[in-house]
């Protein structure tokens, strides 16, 4: 994880499928985007970011300029490559970037949601 | 795929004010749906914060307590903007209902090409042109800058992370590869070591390369003054290039699909008059400049 913030109640969050690959945890990604959509909170979602980057898609660019945000998707070091490829670059003090490759569903959803119940343990 | 154009249509799930939340399966299951459909989906609720408005077509789903809402007259007039309730369609429905509404409105269908391409590193990048000189499909390219960018990320190889190994600093990522560094994992000191270790053209010929040519001219004469048997260099060559193979991780489809000598060649030359045209360029930039006076040399 790549910077951290404060849970101040304006930071976004974006939070990335990587709809075409295989490479996330298919259970961490699905646990992640259930417990977001059960909150009640605002959040963009989008198919991949890796898309996105390629195609310069301007919404990058927007979440880049409008403040504090929180990312959920891969290694933050891919992740700010893929802003700055497409001439968006994350500042670093206002971007929190969480990895699902790496890390449990439990502690994602543990940072994301704070107040949310814990994860049942998988058996 | 000619040219990469950006998405053209936003989903919002709208659950302000005016609406009444969606079903909690249902808004999952549509959220699943979109997703994977390829589509950029917005959960709006009220006092929430999201990514700003964008000048693309968005379409806006929920369940209105009195009605669809009125759209303001700017988005009417630019038809960037349609209203739909969802009350009591499933979350598969309401993927198919953006679906039908994208095709209606002409826009491109998303997933049509996998993101497959190199991410630059700029940290570590040292501009070396490495990667520019060893990728044969014309990917990589040069900024006005002078900065190595990635041009024509359509071009690369899908599955091929060939020049993220050539790359001696380890500043190349794929971000949908299986195995760190190139993946965007932490590059440590002893990926640097493998990485260089795997690019060392010299270590695949087996140590120092200059020794290892001027035997294999005195081999090769040897052996051409003997036997001139063109199956059995034909083999050889395969075995080489099956060896590079293996050691830069590049799919059999790559190889398939390896541009003729005279495309190489056009390339080099291509790449020749742009440089020489860059030169010129600068060249005429300082000619431009008034000759230093005193002052300039700080005498």
């Amino acid at each position: 994880m790549m910077g951290r913030m404060s849970q101040a109640k304006e930071t976004r969050v974006v939070y990335c499928n990587c709809t075409y690959a295989k490479v996330v945890p298919e259970d961490v990604k699905t646990e992640v985007l259930a417990r977001l959509s059960q909150s009640g909170m605002a959040f963009d979602a989008v198919a991949d970011l890796c898309e996105m980057s390629a195609r310069k898609d301007p919404a990058l660019k927007r979440i880049s300029a409008a403040g504090e945000v929180r990312i959920i998707a891969c290694y933050p070091r891919a992740v700010l490559g893929l802003f700055r490829a497409a001439e968006a670059p994350l500042a670093g003090d206002r971007v929190e970037i969480l990895n699902m490759r790496v890390a449990a569903a439990a502690d994602l959803v543990r940072q994301v949601l704070p107040a949310a119940p814990p994860l049942k343990e998988k058996t | 795929m000619p040219g990469l154009a950006p998405a053209a249509l936003r989903v919002v799930l709208y659950e302000g004010e005016g609406s009444t939340p969606l079903d909690p399966g249902q808004r999952l299951a549509a959220l699943v749906a979109l997703l994977a459909a390829g589509y950029q989906v917005t959960r709006v609720v009220s006092g929430g914060m999201v990514t700003p408005q964008d000048s693309g077509f968005i379409l806006v789903l929920g369940q209105f307590q009195e009605g669809l809402p009125p759209v303001p007259a700017a988005e009417h007039r630019e038809g960037r903007l349609e209203v739909r309730d969802v009350a009591g369609i499933s979350g598969v429905g309401i993927a198919e209902m953006v679906e039908e509404v994208r095709a209606a409105r002409g826009v491109e269908a998303p997933g049509s090409w996998t993101p497959w391409f190199p991410v630059i590193d700029y940290g570590r990048c040292t501009n070396c042109m490495q990667c520019l000189s060893f990728c044969l499909f014309d990917v990589y390219g040069v900024n006005d800058a002078s900065e190595l960018t990635v041009q024509n990320q359509s071009n690369c190889k899908t599955s091929c992370p060939a020049c993220s190994r050539v790359c001696p600093e380890a500043a190349i990522m794929f971000p949908k590869y299986k195995k760190g560094p190139i993946n965007g994992d932490v590059v440590r000191p002893s990926d640097l070591q493998s990485e260089s270790m795997k690019v060392d053209i010299s270590s695949l010929l087996g140590g120092d390369i200059y020794a290892s040519l001027r035997n294999r001219q005195k081999t090769a004469r040897k052996r051409f003054s003997t036997e001139r048997d063109e199956s059995k260099a034909l083999l050889e060559r395969k075995r080489c290039l099956k060896k590079l193979q293996k050691n830069l991780d590049i799919p059999d489809e790559v190889l398939m699909t390896l541009p003729s000598v005279g495309d190489i060649q056009d390339r080099a030359r291509r790449a020749k008059e742009k440089h020489a045209k860059r030169m010129a360029r600068s060249q005429t930039v300082q000619d431009q400049q008034p000759a230093p006076s005193v002052d300039d040399w700080g005498i």
